[in-house]
């Protein structure tokens, strides 16, 4: 006869835990949180914890798989779960908490997109929905992303080089700078709509850099993060990533990219011009009025106790690449 | 309802409402299921919980008043050490999670960051008064008790510079703060205006 002695580890269908008991645990969890914070909290906070709690039951954005070529230099990295990306994001045009964009963006509607550029160039264009990911190849890039909030994600962002598209428009010699402009459309974008969720600041949201810093070679056109394109809390249907400036320079749902002259004004600087610079250079060594820049804490994985501080880096790690572009300047000053 | 079962089923509540929170916040970010950055979650919540429960004990006094109902003062003492220990918690987030025991980068901040400083000096000013709630303390400091406590308008006060002050750009919630800070200083008016003459004096 055989008798058959499971291993200690070998798991029956019996122990696992069904699925609707899991959620039902869960939706529990969320509930007693909801309650407490309720019971506690001032009515904003328990309109956050509402917006989680439903947040469930909403249709969420159709992402789709995107094809690109791989990133094969950067694969050492380790990367922030998709999960966080997706969840922990500042786009005040969603609301200005962090699990705001994530709730309440789900049904934002990115077809038909219009992404037009314009200004001192000889061939302006524009580009529909489909162009975005059909115009040039997409090529995977793992970057690290340091928030001026003083925390930071590795994200393989899925994109096409600024300059490629740049290079399409033909900028002529009055092409000094480049301004971006994200969407402005309060009925869809309800931080737009309403100053108190939308933290106040001024919309439409604008960036911009210098024609040299558009052309670098790291400056990326980003259409999608972990090999699908991007939900719309992170910047759907394209947004820019800049990887050595603090996150805010990377403006997300991009409409309008000029070619201009002067340079153009950017949201975060009318707002507090001591606070953010144009430049916003990653720099460990010149600190936010209000808290330090010298070290920041690297979101991955883990709870409470994972010890997740680390140094800032001079430029994020990528003044091999990009420093050239300040020599001479004095960086204290053109922070 | 007998006045003392009133009170001990108001205590109850106070208890469940400041403790059952709390043990679900840490339990949630221990587990990471507090959203991606579980740090930044339990230092916002344990610091807008510190100055809600901070109103709520300066709410007491005017709402007896009003309700002619004496015996809710005998929840101040359990909401007011509530508060501190919110507070405490808020500080040791910020220390053992923000900063995670870098006590050079502690220190800095806390006097370079004007922000920090005016909450430090908030929490200091909190231990002074969660101290002496003791009976025995109490007692024993006779009238200078009362001149101690009420520094506790001096420390609401504080808490909302320091949450006001900490924001990047969303100033309407700590301006209706203010508002209600305001308001809860106005039912002392006689109180604070005597309190000032005398120490300009």
């Amino acid at each position: 006869m055989l008798i058959k002695i499971p291993n200690k580890s070998h798991l029956n269908d019996s122990d696992v835990t069904q699925e609707s008991v899991y959620q039902e645990r869960r939706s529990l969890l969320k509930q007693l949180g909801f309650l407490g914070a309720g019971a506690l909290i001032s009515s904003a906070l328990a309109n956050k914890a509402k917006a989680g709690f439903f947040s469930d039951d909403d249709v969420s954005f159709k992402t789709q798989a995107l094809e690109y070529q791989t990133d094969t230099l950067n694969q050492a990295l380790i990367k922030t779960p998709e999960q966080k990306i997706i969840s922990h994001n500042n786009f005040y045009e969603f609301g200005a908490k962090k699990d705001q964009p994530a709730a309440l963006s789900q049904g934002f509607q990115v077809k038909p997109w219009q992404l037009t550029i314009s200004g001192a160039c000889d061939n302006p264009m524009t580009l529909d929905y489909d162009d975005l990911t059909k115009l040039f190849p997409l090529e995977e890039r793992i970057y690290r992303l340091r928030c001026v909030e003083a925390w930071s994600m590795v994200i393989p962002w899925i994109g096409f080089p600024l300059a490629s598209l740049l290079k399409r428009v033909m900028p002529n010699s009055k092409a000094n700078y480049v301004a971006f402009e994200t969407l402005h459309d309060p009925e869809q974008m309800p931080g737009q709509a309403n100053s108190r969720l939308g933290g106040g600041i001024q919309y439409p949201y604008v960036e911009g850099l210098r024609i040299d810093e558009a052309m670098n070679p790291l400056t990326l056109m980003s259409v999608g993060l972990y090999g699908k394109t991007l939900p719309p809390q992170n910047g759907a249907p394209i947004r820019l990533v800049v990887p050595w400036k603090y996150g805010f320079k990377s403006i997300k749902s991009i409409v309008s990219i000029k070619l201009l002259e002067q340079q153009p004004p950017t949201t975060w600087n009318k707002l507090a011009p001591n606070e953010y610079g144009f430049y916003a250079n990653v720099n460990p060594k010149h600190d936010h009025p209000r808290w330090s820049q010298a070290s920041e804490r690297r979101i991955t994985s883990g709870g409470l106790f994972s010890r997740n501080r680390i140094e800032t880096l001079p430029f994020n790690g990528y003044g091999e690449q990009v420093a050239d572009l300040y020599k001479g300047m004095n960086l204290s000053r053109h922070y | 309802m007998l006045t003392r079962s009133k009170v001990i089923v108001l205590k109850i509540l106070i208890h469940a409402g400041a403790l059952i929170p709390l043990l679900n916040l840490y339990t949630l970010a221990f587990a990471d299921e507090l959203g991606a950055d579980p740090v930044e979650a339990v230092i916002h919540f344990t610091g807008i919980g510190a100055l809600n429960l901070l109103l709520l004990s300066l709410t007491v006094t005017p709402l007896a008043k009003l309700t002619k109902q004496g015996y809710l003062l005998q929840t101040r003492r359990v909401i007011g050490l509530y508060a501190f220990t919110y507070a405490l918690f808020h500080l040791i987030n910020f220390l053992a999670f923000e900063v995670q025991f870098d006590m050079g980068l502690f220190i800095s901040e806390v006097i370079q960051r004007p922000y920090i400083t005016v909450g430090m000096v908030a929490f200091l000013l909190l231990i002074a008064l969660a101290v002496t709630s003791i009976n025995k303390i109490k007692r024993q400091m006779g009238k200078s008790w009362q001149h101690l406590h009420n520094f506790s308008y001096l420390i609401v006060l504080l808490v909302t510079v320091h949450f006001y002050w900490s924001v990047k750009s969303e100033l309407t919630t700590p301006l209706f703060y203010f508002f209600m800070v305001i308001v809860l200083l106005l039912f002392r008016y006689k109180k604070l205006k005597a309190l000032i003459l005398s120490t300009l004096k």
